[in-house]
């Protein structure tokens, strides 16, 4: 959420390749700057790491989504054919989870997929109704943007233009939110 | 850091393209007006829709007795379009899924179209199933709905419930694929609109995309786990297409080797069906950078290699037929290929186990004439592969005075149509109002595989490729 709903003045630096942006924000951040966020057009591996975020827990979250649609699956059928009505086809047993593991595969498909895709966009605060704070607007096209929040600095806004600058920026713009 | 390809590597992207080149090439048919070819296209895709949709009206008005079905063939054109489109529809899933776990990188160019391609394929298969239902109105009783809407349960030991879940599940996890990836594309649109409307509706689309590093690395994350789901699931799509024939006692259906050989027919003419979209495609908005004669080379081999199988396969059938020692089977398959039906056995055979080979040629691989004409003629094929499966394997039963023939109606040509029309429609608005080739993915895979030489490095004669590039698209 913290992404979106930035606030304050910001530093901007503009880069313009991708290998360049990742070596300055280990440049930037052995200077003593905290970066607020890199924004990119395209995912540059190793990133996210330099950057210090977190590894995602979405494969936790996607797990939980396909079991609970295998848990779904097993008790559908388990209720339908086992316990409410229990059918007899061909002289076999109403009940086998073994015909059933086609129905139990694509619900744990559909629940998984379904589930991670609504908790990538929650974690993100994506939807239809968002505005998102674009720190410039050439990022979705081809530059590599650096912000930098001030407030949460403490060294002043002309050496953090330097370091960008030092660090290959090709232009360092004020952003105020 | 960029991905790293071997130099040996012919490069994906040619014509020297930077970030800036991609954005723009293909944002251009998006934001302009619409062409004058793709204005006669979608007249006539719409015009056939209306017929279509007028026939498919009239057979759902009149009932199934429009269909040339009788008594002994009680699946026909209805169940052969069925699988048709079902099969075409698993390429895009494929390219975008399990050519990413194999981290094939030509995908990048082509996913986007196939995946929109898969979407409208399996839309159109979906179609047929509501059309063979004859009350369509009634469609919903195929769902496990509780016992006050009838007296009964669906029956999930029936494959064709099987089919319901496996379908539908194809369907709306290739359309969240879709979807997501076009996603940070969206953004990229929504960036560049000049008009209100365009950034209102492409950014409501955009979901508040910003880029930014963090939702990149889920981003990477989320694709993965996708493309390992979407991976077992294109596989036991046609699986399960495959036991509603396999799991039956009809001579000619119940073959143990369906699944695996129903796969490599799904993947074999999905891969023809892209390659007819995305060769004119790369004409018409001029993207013959971005897909270029290697794609074409990649997904022809594909093709290659699938319709070996399927080859295969029909050889396989019809040793075990012999093989088996039961006079049904036997006849089934003899019948056949020497039957009155064996126009359409040659037909399937020459079309998709003789003709293909000709793919092992160097110059025809790489030939945008030749692939087109092959990868009509392979869908052609299928199509006549579904049909001899379906058709031929009833019309002469166990009881002699029951044998018919099949002989479609003009509303079994017409509904057949109408998916055409439907198709086309839904792939030309596609092609209009959305980007075809995945900018984001392509921009990703540029610096490793572009015949660009990097500005920044010198001493580097032109068309020598470095092995760590960096360029700068503004020193130029």
């Amino acid at each position: 959420m913290s992404d979106v709903h930035g606030s304050g003045k910001f530093l901007v630096g503009i880069f313009d390749d991708d290998d360049v942006v990742l070596q300055a924000v280990k440049e930037v951040k052995n200077a003593g700057v905290r970066i607020h966020e890199v924004y990119t057009p395209f995912p540059i591996h190793g990133l996210d790491i330099a950057l210090g975020h977190p590894r995602s827990r979405l494969g936790i979250a996607a797990f939980m989504f396909a079991l609970s649609g295998t848990l779904t699956a097993l008790a559908l059928t388990y209720y339908t054919e086992g316990f409410d009505w229990p059918m007899i086809v061909g002289g076999k047993n109403s009940y086998s989870p073994i015909v059933y593991v086609p129905i139990i595969f694509e619900l744990t498909v559909l629940f998984c997929a379904l589930g991670m895709v609504g908790t990538f966009l929650i974690s993100n605060g994506m939807g239809p109704t968002v505005k998102p704070l674009m720190y410039d607007l050439r990022t979705t096209d081809n530059k590599f943007a650096m912000a930098i929040d001030l407030s949460k600095n403490n060294i002043v806004e002309g050496d953090i233009e330097q370091i960008l600058k030092d660090s290959g920026a090709a232009e360092v713009n004020v952003k105020q939110f | 850091m960029s991905h790293v390809t071997s130099a040996v590597r012919p490069p994906l992207v040619t014509g020297g393209k930077t970030y800036a080149d991609v954005t723009e090439d293909i944002s251009r048919q998006v934001e302009g007006a619409p062409t004058r070819e793709w204005t006669i296209a979608f007249t006539i895709s719409v015009v056939v829709l209306i017929y279509g949709t007028a026939c498919v009206f009239w057979t759902w008005w009149e009932g199934l007795g429009v269909w040339g079905l009788n008594k002994t063939i009680g699946w026909a054109w209805d169940i052969t379009n069925f699988v048709w489109w079902v099969g075409i529809g698993h390429a895009g899933t494929l390219i975008s899924a399990i050519l990413l776990l194999f981290r094939q990188k030509w995908r990048t160019a082509v996913n986007r179209a196939a995946e929109a391609m898969t979407i409208f394929a399996v839309l159109c298969a979906a179609s047929f199933i509501l059309m063979h239902m004859g009350r369509p109105w009634l469609a919903y009783w195929a769902l496990p709905l509780p016992n006050t809407f009838g007296s009964l349960w669906v029956n999930f030991k029936s494959p064709l419930v099987w089919d319901v879940f496996a379908i539908s599940t194809y369907f709306t996890v290739s359309l969240v694929f879709w979807y997501m990836g076009l996603i940070p594309d969206l953004a990229t649109i929504r960036d560049r609109a000049r008009s209100k409307v365009s950034r209102y509706i492409y950014g409501a689309f955009a979901m508040g995309w910003n880029g930014s590093a963090k939702t990149w690395a889920r981003y990477e994350y989320m694709s993965l786990i996708l493309a390992g789901l979407s991976t077992p699931l294109v596989l036991s799509v046609h699986t399960i297409v495959s036991m509603d024939f396999a799991t039956s006692v009809i001579p000619g259906w119940h073959t143990t080797i369906f699944p695996p050989y129903f796969v490599a027919g799904a993947i074999f003419s999905g891969f023809a069906m892209v390659q007819n979209l995305v060769l004119i495609i790369r004409v018409v908005f001029k993207l013959e950078d971005y897909i270029t004669v290697e794609h074409i080379e990649s997904m022809n081999k594909v093709i290659t290699l699938t319709g070996s199988i399927v080859g295969v396969a029909y050889l396989t059938e019809f040793f075990i037929a012999w093989y088996s020692g039961n006079e049904f089977e036997s006849y089934t398959f003899i019948n056949r290929a020497t039957g009155p039906y064996w126009w359409a056995y040659a037909t399937m055979m020459t079309c998709n186990v003789l003709t293909p080979q000709l793919f092992w040629s160097r110059t025809i691989r790489r030939s945008v004439v030749w692939t087109f004409v092959l990868s009509v003629i392979v869908n052609i094929g299928m199509w006549f592969e579904r049909f001899v499966i379906i058709a031929t394997s009833l019309h002469r039963d166990y009881l002699p005075s029951s044998w018919a023939m099949f002989h479609p109606t003009l509303f079994d040509i017409s509904d057949f149509i109408f998916t055409f029309g439907f198709f086309f429609t839904l792939f030309l608005l596609f092609s209009k109002f959305l980007p075809v080739v995945n900018m984001a993915e392509v921009k990703a895979v540029i610096k490793s595989s572009s015949e660009r030489l990097p500005v920044s490095v010198s001493g580097v004669a032109k068309g020598e490729r470095v092995a760590n590039p960096t360029f700068n698209k503004d020193v130029e």
